[in-house]
This record gives C-alpha cells, structure tokens and sequence, in this order.
C-alpha cells in the first residue's frame, strides 16, 4: 500500500534530521522523504500536521509474560501495548516459564508473535540452562532460532567460572551477553534501596554494592574473554561510574536504564507505595542524576521501558511480598519526552535512546528513517495531554508508579513494516 | 503526600506509626493513658464503657503473647467485644490474601483492628484497603513500626523523669531488625529528647540509622555515659546466623547490660525493655530486677498507653 504522510515534523536522530516533511511509503518501505517518488499515488494519506513522525520506537526490555505467565499478560494484550506506546521493536528477557533456554521454545514465541502481526518481538535467550546459572544453553541453535542475545534476566548467576565460560563461548560466535549486574548474596531478600527511606520504613535494602560488586566481575570477565556486553538496567551513580571509565577504556559494552530510574527515586515509595516495587530498587536522588547525567554524554545508550506486568492480586500485598515490576511499553515515549524536556535535551539526540541505539545494541537494521527502511513508524502529538489512568492501559499490567500522573505527548499512529497497525 | 494515619480534621483515624505525628497528639496519647492509671499506684485501673458495643479484632499473624494479651486487657476494659485470632503464617499458604482476610473480618462488623504482621507495610495497607469507619493499630509490622510500644516507653520515661526536653537516651542491641526501636527513635525526637543515642555493632545497625537524627555508638561504655535512660532491645537468637554475631557470649560480653556498665550512666538512670528478656545475652539479671530496671511497670503502662489509643480513635 502507498501512504502519504504529511505535514509532519520528522525526526530521525540516526540521519540527523529534524525537519518539516512528508513522508512517502511504498511497498512496506520508505521510499522517499519530502518529494514524491515518481508517479506516486497515495492510498492512504496521514495528515501528520502538529505532530511529530519518528521511527517506531525500539524497548530493549519488555516481558511479554509468554510462555507460562499467562495470567499476567499475554502476547495479544502486551502488543496491544506496544504499538499504542508507539513500540514497533522489543526484546523480551528470557525469565519466562519455562525460560527461553530451547529453540522450540523462541521458534514459538517468534511465530505467536508474528503471527499477531503488531510489534517485532526480539527473543533474548537463557544464558544458561533453566537460567539456573550451572549449564550453558545452546546459544548457536538458539541464535538460528531468532536469539539476539543471551541473558540470565534477573536469575542470578553466582559461579564465576560459569560466566566466564558463557562469555567466552558467546564470544567465540560474536553473541551479545546481557546482564543485570546484582550480587546475589548482598541482595538477598532485599526490597529497597539501602538509603533513608528503607531505614525508616524497615525494609529488607540492597545496597549499591551489590550492583557494583557483580558489575565489577562482569566488567573484569568482559575484558578477559572480549566478549560484547550489554549491562542491563545500572541503577545508581557509581555503576554509571564504572560503565563510563570501561568505555572510555575502549571496552566492548553498553548499557541501558529503565524510565522509572530516569524519573523517581526511594522517595516516591512514600508509604510502602507497592507500585514503586521495582527491580532493580529505585535509588537515591543523587543516583538519578547521575543516570541522567550518563544519559546525556552517551555512557548509557538506552532507555527501556523494562515493561513488566503483574497481576492486581500480586501488587496488593504488603511492599515486600508484592511483587517487583510496573507495566511500561505505552508509557515509554512520554516519560522519554518529559525527561527531554526537563533537562533541555533536544529531541533528535532523546529520542536516539529509543530508536537507533537500542536498535544497534540488538543489531537489528532499523530504528531510522533511511531511504528503503522498513516502514517502522510512530507518530506523535507532542502537544497532547493526558492522564496516566491504569484502567485505560492496554497493558494487562496495570500497576504503574506513574499511576495518575499527567503526561504530555500521545502516539496517534504507529506503523508497522508500512501497515497502520494503531490509530487513535 | 497524606498522611495516612490522620483524617481531614487531623485527628487520629489509625496509629500505624510514631514517625510523622505531631507532638500534639502524641502528648494528648499520654495525658488520655495517664487517666486510665489508678493515681494511687496501684495495679487497678477502672473499667469504662468508651467502646461499649464496639468490635475489636486482635489479628496477628506472627505470634505474640504479651501484647496479644495487653491488647485484648484494653479492650476489655473499654467494654469492648474482643475477638482474637492467631492466623500464623498459615492463612497465606491456605492461598488467602491478607486483604481477603481483612475483607472478611469486616464483613463481621469489625470497628477496630489490632494488626501484627511479619512484613513492613502490612498494617498500612490494611489501613488504606478498609473503609474510613475502621480504625487500624499496628501492633507490630516487620521491622518497621510498634508503636504502642514506644509510646508506653514514652509513658514510662515521662512517668519517671516528667520531661523530655534535658534527657540523653540510649537505645541498645539490634536496631536493624528492631520495629521497636524505629519507634521509640521518632517518638523520642518527636516530643524533644535532644540526644538519642543507638549502641551496637556494625552488623545490627542499618546502613542510614544516622539520617533518622541518632548519634551512633559502637562502643557500649561510651554510649551509655552520662544517660538518663537505657532502653534495651531483644537480641533474636537467629542472629546468630546470617553471620551478623559470633555468638550469644561475646555480645553479652561486649554489648550485655551489667552493673558495671549501668554504672558509667547517671544514678538515677531507668532501664528499659520492651521483653521478652534473653537474660544473659542482653542484660544481666543483676539489671534485670534492679532497682533502676522499669520493665515491670512498662507493661503495666501498657495496657493504659493501648487504652487510650482505642478510646481516641474510637473518637472518645
């Protein structure tokens, strides 16, 4: 189908453009950007006035709860998700049930989702057997089966020998380890950032140590073995610390952050606020700024929604029994552009930590707007105002720290491979 | 944010903890609790009909003897219906939530609930979960927040030495775990104590105890110099593993209350704790049922200090 979309502002950070002007699509790509190809007849025509066209957004972190969680979320609703929030690109960690550890397994996942047509999911696989930390999986099969990379998720992976191994193996084939940098034994049973607000309220605390202590290992194996690793989710200003001093050392590794880190901290529990039960645990103010500081000179690459939805009855327990995790695809974008706006980050360089660069970190072509691109689009009204109400959430997950916030900015259409596949 | 714990007219809707209470309604609980302590020093206080027809349930679930019961002596005096029920830790395994527990017990007409529960958090959510005529009392919630304990500490302190503002208190053993002591600290800062100090190893302190306005002792003998009150906590016996002490014996030997430390306080110093007592790991027995030791009459107070605090939330 050939869509004309008009009037727009079109931002894509990986070309540097950020300009008033239409957009022409053809045969599921993009196929010119402010003349019209030759003899070029519309079929769909967007009139994109006030609004912003970008590329559709790409979450590195987003749990679809498939297989085995079903009655948290399901494909179908989590889509539903994704393309109002403007995500036509995601990755899902592998702590589904059973985990993503057997290429049968992805080959599912990959065609459920296919088949539903909405958003591309990205497997992450298990980096080890069961994520239990002892076995390494089949990491080449699972790459033949769609893998894009190799996790434990949240599973800890305590045997250093076993990492390394895993690293080294991933390395022998160029695959990309993920990992969520927390000790195991320092964060036993913890809830909350081990600041003021879980002295006060007496919750079990996870220190920063814990996520300094495993980063530092997985920095150390990465340098050892050379292989490419992604930290997933740094959380406080030392481990930002860290990650910029290994880049700036010429090491192979990137990072992401979760939008609820970019904008609350310990504070935000206020009374054992179940909904700010959040892995990793949400930290000091100092912290956060010192994220958006990492933000800003590029050490950490991206911002992921770390989408992950749970069931009403799990949240409402006391804070800590509840379980951690908020819902997030369709909040990413706005929480992206209130940042933006907070800290007078222009759009072509904000709106890159959701495009292009988590594109790259899974090293999929995509996340721009380049001539013969697939027709990946979200568009915006930047103008818009609205009203976080969890009823109103596609997401099956409807517990979200930002729970009657008001946001500003709401996709209107996303487009998936040139099909208009969200519309409000 | 709210407060949770008072209704628009800033009255008392739940005591769920000290911190974040005015002054003001902290010294109203007192001076409410010493009108339920017989003048004459006796044991006796009189019964009242203030929660006449009135329906009190005592939840717990984690057990507890004491407080149960001081509780449940309260409410009895106030003329209220008494229901207890010791859920344990079984009703979750049983597959039922908290709040369906609670949705249960007030569809049996509950006014009031006394709630004690293992995890921090418990007793707030139960009081943002019922309806606004129930009133909630946490007796208990993880290592967050006692309460009525520390305000009959309080009762205590202002029984034997009648203010707050000239007094050095300490606060000795685990405050890492401790609710007690999360209580006791802000209720202390709250009325005016100018100096509160906490004495324990690294181990049983949590990592931001300072930010909650305490000086900070490692050392027993220099934290106990010059104090008016001791308050002692109880030192769990699982302790011992998670490796935060060696043993029973050497914290006694390091951080138990002997008489030859009590000495390095003032003389007339008062000696606190909220019981049960481990005898020999925290305090000497010598202390123990010494002349300066207090630990009786808490509990007596107690019950008093529970008295008032139903009979101001029921709106007496």
């Amino acid at each position: 189908m050939n869509i004309h979309i008009k009037n727009g502002r079109l931002i894509d950070p990986r070309n540097q453009l950020d300009a008033q002007q239409d957009l022409y699509i053809v045969d599921r790509r993009i196929a010119a950007i402010g003349t019209a190809p030759k003899g070029f007849v519309a079929e769909q025509v967007i009139d994109a006035a006030g609004m912003i066209v970008m590329p559709g957004l790409v979450d590195v972190a987003a749990r679809l709860r498939e297989p085995g969680y079903e009655y948290r979320a399901t494909l179908e609703s989590e889509m539903n998700a994704a393309v109002a929030g403007g995500v036509t690109s995601l990755a899902c960690p592998p702590d589904t049930d059973p985990p993503l550890d057997e290429p049968g397994l992805v080959e599912m996942l990959k065609h459920r989702a296919r088949a539903l047509n909405q958003c591309r999911v990205f497997p992450v696989g298990a980096l080890t057997y069961g994520l239990k930390g002892e076995e390494l999986t089949e990491m080449v099969e699972l790459t033949e089966a769609g893998c894009k990379a190799f996790s434990q998720a949240d599973a800890p992976l305590t045997d250093t020998r076993v990492l390394m191994r895993a690293m080294q193996y991933a390395a022998t084939f160029g695959y990309r380890v993920w990992l969520r940098p927390q000790d195991s034994f320092l964060a036993k049973n913890g809830v909350a950032h081990d600041g003021e607000v879980a002295t006060r309220l007496g919750l079990p605390p996870i220190a920063v140590i814990a996520e300094t202590i495993a980063l530092s290992t997985a920095l150390h194996l990465a340098r050892e073995t050379g292989v490419t690793l992604h930290i997933c989710r740094v959380s406080s200003a030392a481990g930002v610390g860290m990650i910029r001093s290994a880049k700036q050392e010429g090491l192979n590794v990137t990072c992401d952050v979760s939008m609820n880190h970019v904008h609350l901290t310990e504070m935000d529990i206020g009374f054992f606020d179940a909904n700010c039960h959040l892995m990793p645990p949400l930290r000091s103010q100092r912290d956060r700024a010192a994220l958006r500081d990492g933000l800003l000179d590029g050490t950490i690459d991206a911002i992921c929604s770390n989408h992950s939805p749970v069931d009403d009855d799990a949240k409402l327990l006391p804070f800590a029994e509840a379980e951690a995790g908020a819902t997030g695809l369709e909040l990413l974008l706005t929480l992206v552009l209130k940042w933006a706006e907070q800290e007078q980050v222009p759009l072509l360089h904000a709106l890159s930590r959701i495009t292009i660069n988590p594109a790259q970190l899974l090293g999929q072509k995509m996340g721009h707007l380049s001539l013969g691109a697939h027709a990946d689009i979200c568009i915006f009204d930047p103008a818009a105002r609205w009203r976080v109400e969890p009823a109103a959430l596609r997401s099956q997950g409807k517990n979200t720290p930002f729970n009657g916030y008001e946001m500003q900015g709401k996709v209107r259409y996303t487009l998936l491979d040139g099909q208009l596949v969200f519309q409000q | 944010m709210n407060n949770p714990q008072l209704n628009k007219n800033g009255e008392l809707q739940h005591l769920l903890t000290t911190e974040g209470l005015p002054a003001r309604i902290l010294r109203d609980i007192l001076d409410r609790a010493g009108e339920f302590v017989n003048p004459n020093g006796g044991s006796e206080i009189r019964k009242v009909p203030l929660l006449h027809g009135k329906s009190v349930f005592n939840i717990f679930f984690e057990n507890s003897t004491r407080t149960r019961t001081t509780f449940e002596i309260a409410a009895k005096r106030l003329s209220a219906d008494v229901v207890n029920l010791n859920i344990g830790s079984s009703s979750t395994s049983k597959g039922e939530t908290l709040l369906d527990t609670v949705d249960n017990l007030c569809a049996m007409h509950a006014d009031m609930f006394v709630v004690r529960h293992s995890t921090s958090g418990a007793a707030h959510l139960i009081a943002s979960h019922v309806a606004p005529s129930i009133h909630v009392i946490n007796a208990g919630d993880g290592r967050h927040a006692h309460p009525t304990q520390a305000l009959l500490d309080m009762f205590t302190i202002r029984h034997y030495k009648k203010e707050f503002h000239n007094l050095t208190v300490a606060i000795v053993g685990d405050v890492l775990h401790s609710r007690v002591a999360r209580s006791q600290i802000h209720a202390l800062t709250t009325l005016g104590v100018p100096e509160v100090r906490v004495v324990a190893p690294k181990t049983l302190l949590p990592t931001h105890v300072d930010k909650l306005g305490v000086r900070v002792f490692h050392d027993m003998e220099e934290g106990l110099k010059g104090v008016d009150v001791v308050m002692m906590l109880r030192l769990q016996n699982e302790r011992m593993q998670g490796a935060l002490l060696p043993s029973a014996q050497e914290y006694f030997k390091y951080y138990g209350l002997t008489q030859e430390r009590l000495a390095l306080a003032k003389d007339d110093a008062i000696v606190m704790h909220p019981g049960p007592m481990n005898r020999g790991v925290e305090i000497d027995s010598s202390v123990a049922d010494g002349s300066h030791a207090v630990i009786l009459p808490q509990v007596t107070f107690g019950i008093a200090v529970r008295m008032a605090v139903m009979s101001m939330l029921a709106g007496n």
